[in-house]
């Protein structure tokens, strides 16, 4: 008997395969960027299922709200040559399928070995209802692991820092204004009343 | 009654939860679908009298029934599909520009204990659902196939992540103030009068989160996605009838969900600016003086009346400047408010000023 949360977790494990599953077939970029965004939505609805709400909430927040848009934004800029995009596929066919069917064998190997399977973990305990999944996060992340975590942040900091110092250059010859001093001018900086006489 | 006592208990629970919840659905979507209607008359009249003009005033009593007749107009409308564009993307973009917009409800509370869904991470879930909404607007510029499309939903997509950033962080220093991601939480550590209301200590916040919110619905002085003198309408250049419809709808849906946000976060949400205490114990006066759901809808109203008196005021931004404003001016002001309520938190005695 399937129980209400089986149907849910196939369902949108079925629509998380196929949509994955689309991003590496399907031709046009835009498209394979619009079915990413399916398959994270519904990798966050699987986590929900997990109680995991924080993790789904900020999943959804960050890639499929932030990342993905910058993605799409330069996706739809790009003029992709879609008869060069398959250009060499047949050289690159017997590589790929050799290092996919070694994948699969590796995770056979691993998987059947048992020492993996619901046998050697207990089921966690049954939450509270109140339980506040951000809550205990956010305590762990500023006790336990409050080193990890400002370390990295400090990585991150520094790939900002990094990426502008790339990026950054000045060109003498670009015109831009400066808004604190547009505001600051004063009426005598920009007028000047002058004196005619009148003719006749 | 008793019969219908009866047969509610003999249909099956998941059955009862299903049922209640429509009920919920319904109860809230429909009021929200009326008042997007009337918002729009109402934008129509406000701005006429700020122009000197009356507004509509032909349909029905005193212009009363415009929405309605806008409605039935734009449904009987011909909606035409543009040569070589995207026929899937192009239908299908409507309708995700509508249904974030309408999904972010669910964790509204808008009375003690009326709120759909009471999950705790709340105003997490409204961050995601609202950054949803420019799936809506970018699908619609790349599947129209046309330039003026494309440009401005490039324009929304820039403007929209932008300022969601600055919208982030005010809304950290509203949880650090409620110690809270619950918005019911939210409001009832506001209580106790207009003086507890965050609006206060966290003002400068306040500020950038309201500014965020007019850009974050493309609306004027921020609507440079559809910047009629540039690029003809941006990204629904090529919607007619419902489809257009259904954006109007959207862009309406979220101004209202901003403005309920404002209220909920800043305005102290359903309770009422007076303190319990100045409440004299007459039977109506108590009622209306009270905490409860009319002191939000008033909320609301009034934060509704400034989207649409910016619109009346302000020239368009010009691109470059949104940016500089929600990048260099933005992002700064909320970094250090938050940087202030931590230090007075924690280092300093008057960290009671900010809960």
């Amino acid at each position: 008997m399937m129980s209400f949360q089986h149907i849910v977790f196939f369902a949108f494990s079925a629509i998380l395969v196929f949509a994955a599953t689309m991003v590496v077939t399907i031709r046009n970029p835009v498209k394979a960027a619009l079915y990413l965004v399916l398959s994270f939505f519904t990798a966050a609805a699987l986590w929900i299922l997990l109680q995991a709400e924080f993790l789904a909430i900020i999943l959804v927040l960050v890639y499929v709200g932030a990342v993905m848009v910058l993605f799409l934004f330069v996706v739809m800029m790009l003029d992709v040559n879609l008869a060069r995009l398959r250009e060499g596929f047949g050289e690159y066919l017997a590589i790929g399928l050799l290092v996919a069917v070694l994948l699969l064998l590796e995770m056979i190997l691993i998987l059947s070995s048992g020492d993996f399977g619901t046998a050697h973990m207990t089921a966690p305990a049954a939450l509270a209802a109140d339980e506040s999944n951000t809550r205990a996060l956010g305590i762990l992340l500023y006790t336990d692991y409050l080193y990890t975590f400002e370390i990295a942040g400090l990585v991150l900091l520094v790939a900002i820092v990094a990426a502008i110092a790339l990026a950054m250059r000045k060109r003498k010859d670009t015109k831009f204004q400066d808004p604190s001093k547009q505001v600051r001018v004063n009426r005598d900086d920009r007028v000047r009343i002058v004196k005619m006489k009148s003719g006749k | 009654m008793d019969f219908f006592l009866q047969f509610w208990q003999g249909i099956p629970p998941w059955l009862q939860i299903l049922a209640t919840n429509l009920m919920w659905v319904i109860a809230i979507i429909v009021p929200l679908m009326l008042g997007v209607a009337y918002l729009t008359f109402a934008e129509r009249k406000i701005i006429g009298y700020m122009q000197m003009r009356i507004g509509p005033n032909r349909v029905g009593p005193r212009g009363w029934l415009q929405p309605i007749a806008d409605g039935i107009k734009l449904m009987l409308k011909e909606i035409i599909v543009p040569t070589n564009a995207n026929k899937y993307l192009f239908v299908l973009a409507p309708v995700l520009a509508i249904a974030p917009s309408l999904a972010a409800w669910a964790v509204i509370p808008f009375n003690d204990g009326w709120a759909l869904a009471k999950i705790d991470a709340g105003l997490l879930y409204i961050l995601a659902m609202t950054s949803l909404g420019v799936y809506g607007v970018i699908i619609a510029g790349w599947a129209s196939n046309s330039k003026y499309a494309l440009l401005g939903a490039m324009r929304a997509a820039a403007q929209i992540v932008s300022y969601e950033i600055a919208m982030g962080f005010a809304l950290v220093g509203v949880l650090m103030s409620a110690g809270s991601l619950n918005l019911h939480n939210i409001v009832m550590q506001q209580a106790g009068g207009a003086h507890y209301w965050y609006v206060l200590p966290l003002f400068p916040l306040f500020l950038v989160y309201f500014i965020s919110g007019v850009a974050e619905t493309n609306r004027a002085p921020f609507d440079v996605a559809e910047g009629e003198s540039e690029i003809v309408a941006g990204f629904h250049v090529e919607y007619s009838g419902m489809a257009f419809a259904v954006f109007f709808l959207a862009e309406y849906a979220n101004m209202i969900l901003i403005a309920t946000l404002t209220a909920v976060m800043f305005l102290g949400g359903w309770l009422s600016p007076l303190p319990a205490s100045w409440i004299p114990d007459i039977p109506v006066l108590s009622l209306i003086l009270g905490d409860g759901i009319h002191w939000l809808l008033v909320k609301i109203s009034s934060v509704l009346f400034f989207f649409l008196w910016f619109r009346a005021t302000f020239p368009r931004y010009r691109y470059d400047q949104i940016m500089r404003l929600g990048w260099k001016v933005f992002i700064p002001v909320t970094l250090v408010w938050i940087l202030v309520e931590g230090v007075a938190m924690f280092l300093t005695p008057w960290g009671y000023l900010f809960h």
